[in-house]
């Protein structure tokens, strides 16, 4: 780990009209790593994606990336900066078969033949996806447009990536094949990886450091290894 | 036997006549289907691109006629720059007056809509005067006749169908094969899904609108061409059956649109032929009220699943 941050946000209020979904959080993440925020429903972690990846603004606060300020930057321009988000609902274009989508994932490249292995490497990672790179995505099962989604969102080649909950709604054999996706990816390509789950447990086996969100407040953080064995997280996300 | 004979002969003559009038409904309802699809807003000023496609089409292929250009040559140029003119000024109108209002509520943008067209209704009558004005005649010739005469299709009705047909395959292609195309079909299934590939969901919407009402435009120098006239209200009536054949089709649904507006165009034409004239025009509001009833979504809509 370079120790270099990669991201930071620093006192971010976010505001939907009158409801204050966002209390001033603070986080960072150090370029490599696999940071996890956890939280139970409606605790911000979809907002605070969303207001990273510029489709939402905060109300007050700063984001940098990479060292400048992203804060004001439409979503489309934090794309092109190097940062991917693979949002809530998987949100794949139903109407465009696997291989489109993935090239709506390139949108923004021009080196084809780096774009061509970058294909070979997520239908290595993904089987399921390269069987089915005709079909029409909305034709998918749950677990495979999760897969679609993380490797379209791969395509761009961020140097951060962000994923909203990737287990949601996912058989469990799945969520396996999926979170070990997302640590190899990590591994192997050096990309930073910024994780929101309430599947606590499995994003905690993955990642390096978490932050745990309860009503737009952080309540918790640290290290994965100190989380998992934390008595609190225990009985509010393990079950146990 | 007779009877039949010319029974068949009319049949023939009105399916004719309802393409080339449900072409034109065609082109004027993709924009609306278009923009419909991609930013959820019934334009209303949409037939007003239509008209001032027919006023810029009328007063640049008279300068064309006058500087001694042909006919044919005046009318290829013409149409294009017709088209681009109203793709222009939906561009503008995009972004002075719906970008601002857009997440303030369909009905606030339905509206401004409306209001947007009635502008540019009363724009005309102020500059060009509310009389038609004549439009130079560029198609010569009258056309061709089949079963000794008893079926006709005449020149401008060719033309009119070859250039629809052109424009369609032009705009099949820029949809389903080009990377703007595909923005498009990103932007239109969810626009922050769009932005989050780097697609810049504003320009993408400008050219959604520009393209829209370059083909509004296209339909307007035809009619334009048919009737020989132009007048700053034509818009509205066809602007209403267009969107009548959109919401046939399908609204939001390109190839609906097309469909809608050729299943318009016939419908009308053979309840005129062989029923009664004056109903013309209350058979582009029936049909709607039967579609709304029976099939909301439109002919080729799904039932819309709620998203999860
Ligand atoms: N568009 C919106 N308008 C108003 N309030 C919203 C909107 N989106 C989210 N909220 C509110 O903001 C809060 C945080 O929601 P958010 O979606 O960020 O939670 P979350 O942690 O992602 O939850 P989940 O695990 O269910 O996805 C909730 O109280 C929610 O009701
Ligand atoms: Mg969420």
């Amino acid at each position: 780990m370079s120790g270099e941050k990669i991201l930071e946000i620093n006192n971010m209020h976010v505001h939907y009209g009158s409801i204050h979904a966002i209390h001033g959080i603070n986080l960072h993440i150090n370029r490599g790593e696999i940071v996890t925020i956890l939280g139970s429903n409606g605790a911000g972690k979809t907002t605070t994606l969303h207001t990273i990846s510029g489709l939402l603004q905060p109300s007050e606060g700063e984001i940098s990336f990479k060292g400048q300020s992203i804060k004001n930057l439409e979503a489309h321009k934090i794309v092109a900066q190097g940062m991917a988000h693979s949002p809530e609902g998987r949100m794949v274009f139903p109407d465009l078969t696997v291989k489109e989508n993935l090239e709506m994932g390139a949108y923004l490249r021009n080196d084809k033949d780096q774009i061509a292995k970058d294909f070979r490497y997520m239908f290595d990672l993904f089987p399921r996806l390269e069987e089915r790179k005709s079909q029409l995505a909305g034709t998918l099962s749950g677990g495979e447009q999760q897969m679609l989604a993380i490797a379209r969102a791969y395509m761009s080649k961020p140097e951060l990536l962000l994923l909203d909950e990737p287990s949601l709604g996912i058989a469990p054999i799945l969520v396996q094949a999926i979170f070990s996706a997302i640590k190899e990816i990590n591994e192997k390509q050096k990309m930073t990886i910024l994780l929101v789950e309430q599947n606590a447990y499995a994003a905690l086996k993955i990642a390096h450091r978490g932050y745990v969100l309860t009503t737009g407040e952080i309540s918790m953080q640290g290290a994965a290894k100190d989380l998992i064995s934390n008595e609190e997280i225990r009985k509010a996300y393990l079950g146990h | 036997m007779q009877d039949i004979q010319f029974f068949f002969y009319d049949l023939l003559q009105f399916l004719v006549n309802g393409l080339s009038q449900g072409s034109i409904y065609a082109l004027v309802a993709l924009g609306y289907t278009m923009v419909y699809g991609i930013i959820k807003l019934i334009n209303f000023a949409h037939g007003e691109f239509y008209m001032i496609g027919a006023f810029i089409g009328l007063y640049v292929c008279e300068y064309f006629l006058k500087i001694n250009l042909s006919p044919t040559t005046a009318l290829l140029l013409g149409l294009p720059v017709a088209m681009i003119g109203s793709g222009v000024v939906a561009v503008i109108v995009e972004k002075l007056v719906y970008r601002p209002i857009r997440g303030h509520g369909r009905i606030s943008a339905l509206i401004t809509a409306l209001g947007a067209s009635l502008f540019f209704q009363y724009l005309g009558q102020g500059t060009v005067g509310a009389e038609p004005k004549a439009f130079p005649t560029l198609i010569s010739g009258d056309g061709i006749e089949f079963f000794d005469g008893n079926v006709f299709i005449s020149n401008i009705q060719m033309i009119i169908m070859a250039i629809t047909v052109s424009l369609m395959i032009f705009l099949w292609w820029l949809v389903n094969k080009t990377r703007i195309g595909k923005a498009m079909r990103a932007t239109s299934f969810n626009k922050n899904a769009a932005e989050l590939m780097g697609i810049n969901t504003d320009r993408i919407i400008s050219f959604t609108f520009f393209l829209g009402a370059s083909l509004a435009g296209a339909a307007g120098v035809l009619v334009g061409m048919y009737y020989n006239t132009a007048e700053p209200m034509m818009g509205l009536i066809p602007g209403l059956k267009a969107f009548i054949a959109a919401v046939l089709g399908g609204i939001g649904i390109i190839p609906g649109a097309f469909l809608g507006g050729i299943t318009l165009g016939i419908a009308e034409n053979l309840v005129v032929g062989f029923w009664i004239s004056t109903y013309r025009d209350a058979v582009a509001f029936a049909i709607l009220i039967i579609i709304l009833l029976v099939k909301p979504a439109g002919l080729l809509g799904k039932n819309v699943k709620e998203k999860v």
